[in-house]
């Protein structure tokens, strides 16, 4: 079956029904979208199906054959993070990260979709996803300021200095 | 967990209304696959193992049909999209879970819905019963169209589910017990509506399904006031406890909600939809 992620078309040999959530991480190595619950509730493997943010591990691969599926991988590189992405680094919107690349998603389809999004809509709009870590203010606060381009990637670039990375565990995948 | 691997079971994709009664035939040994919202978690798990499945995504049984105040919609409609349609559907619709899931989950699944850990997730049914909506479905011995409380009491196997009908009703009302968070199911709500053949009441949360509460209706008909009305509610329900609530909570509640439900329909009565 052919699946196209990020603009590319990959040959995919899964089964019909394996949820796209286990496509993307264990065929495609796309290790964004993660497997929380893995029934719905979490958000955490959610990506955008032809720009709409949906939950991956509900979504059989047969069902996305042909759309244009995006990952975080797709939203920015670390050097040219996305408007969503920077203003998720410069509000300190991430601790463990574990929900993050859903939260980003989502944000990401309410900055395309509905850029006005009031306070509301974007508590509506985040609602499905859970986050253990942060207490959700400071993530509103970056989903609002993404929206009302309060960016500033010149800030965030200089966060990405290339650093010497030191490997304190054998094997870690640092 | 059984043996079959998800690589076994056959996919069927039909591409037509007609393609996809011929492929249902009396639905034996076959699982129907709308959203998936419910079933994905089965597969993903390993608790289903499927045979044959027929999923509906191409067959072309999505989208409402508006006809002066008549509406026919497809099984495969989105919750989302009856955020639009006439009260206390609407409302209903609007808090079934979140966003991404309502774009998903559809209304066929929602009448199908098995209950999840004993608790109901079928949070579309009370409002369609309280419409008068009628469902038709395909499977053996043909197609037949049925009110949801029959279809519902009935049970969902062996029927594949095509299309609802309502009418939009003359006035609508709806009380819930609300939850703080997007994904908390249900634990009980009300819904009444003025439509042609008189005041409708149905409610969530009492059992495995949706249930119509004739008593209700009856005594509103003889002209009880809708608090003494509501009382009659515990005449057609018999509340169980379940991980979400007691039996004692839902006995003491539900009157109350099928009182407001009440209030809410008396106040709004005249406004349509
Ligand atoms: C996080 C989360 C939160 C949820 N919250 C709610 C909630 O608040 N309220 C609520 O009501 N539900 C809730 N649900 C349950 C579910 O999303 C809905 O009931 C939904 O409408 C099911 O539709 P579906 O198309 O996804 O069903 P599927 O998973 O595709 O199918 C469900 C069942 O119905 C059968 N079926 C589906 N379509 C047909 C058809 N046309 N004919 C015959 N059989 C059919 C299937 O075989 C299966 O047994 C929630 C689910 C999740 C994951
Ligand atoms: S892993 Fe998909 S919602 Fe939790
Ligand atoms: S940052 Fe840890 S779960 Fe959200």
């Amino acid at each position: 079956m052919k699946l196209t992620v990020n603009g590319v078309e990959h040959d995919v040999q899964a089964p019909q029904l394996a949820s796209l959530l286990h496509v993307l991480r264990e065929e495609l190595d796309l290790t964004s979208p993660k497997a929380g619950c893995q029934q719905g509730g979490c958000g955490t493997c959610t990506v955008l199906v032809d720009g709409e943010p949906r939950r991956s591990c509900l979504l059989p691969l047969a069902a996305v054959e042909g759309a244009a599926i995006t990952t975080v991988e797709g939203l920015g590189a670390a050097d040219e993070l996305s408007p969503m992405q920077a203003a998720f680094d410069e509000h300190y919107a991430a601790q463990c990260g574990f929900c993050t690349s859903g939260f980003l998603l989502a944000g990401t389809a309410l900055l395309n979709g509905s850029p006005g999004a009031t306070r509301e809509e974007v508590l509506e709009a985040l609602s499905g996803h859970v986050c253990r870590c942060t207490g959700y203010v400071k993530i509103v606060r970056a989903v609002e300021a993404a929206l009302h381009g309060e960016v500033h990637p010149e800030r965030v670039e200089a966060s990405f200095e290339p650093e010497e990375t030191e490997v304190l565990i054998p094997g870690s995948p640092a | 967990m059984t043996s079959r691997s998800l690589d076994a079971a056959q996919l069927v994709t039909p591409t037509s209304r007609e393609d996809a009664i011929e492929a249902f035939g009396d639905g034996a040994e076959l699982t129907v696959l709308a959203g998936g919202t419910i079933l994905m978690p089965e597969l993903n798990y390993g608790r289903l193992r499927p045979a044959r499945v027929l999923a509906l995504w191409n067959a072309g049984v999505a989208g409402i049909r508006r006809e002066g105040s008549s509406l026919t919609i497809g099984a495969m409609t989105p919750v989302a999209e009856l955020e639009a349609a006439p009260e206390p559907l609407a409302t209903a619709a609007r808090s079934v879970a979140d966003r991404e899931i309502r774009a998903q989950a559809t209304l066929g699944g929602n009448l199908c819905a098995t209950p999840g850990g004993e608790i109901p997730r079928g949070d579309l049914q009370a409002p369609l019963i309280a419409l008068g909506a009628r469902v038709t479905t395909a499977g053996a011995g043909g197609q037949r169209t049925e009110p949801v409380e029959d279809f519902l009491s009935n049970g969902p196997g062996g029927r594949l589910v095509l299309e609802v009908e309502l009418e939009e009703p003359a006035g609508a009302g709806h009380a819930t017990v609300g939850r703080p968070h997007s994904h908390g199911f249900t634990i009980l709500a009300a819904c009444a509506a003025e439509t042609s053949e008189g005041v409708r009441v149905a409610v969530t949360g009492a059992g495995s399904h949706a249930v119509r509460v004739h008593s209700v209706e009856q005594a509103l008909a003889g002209g009880a006031s809708p608090e003494d009305a509501a009382e009659n509610v515990l005449k057609d329900v018999q509340p169980r406890d379940d991980a979400l609530a007691s039996a004692w909570y839902r006995q003491r509640m539900l009157p109350v909600l099928v009182g407001r439900a009440l209030h809410d329909l008396s106040q709004k009565e005249g406004t349509r939809g």
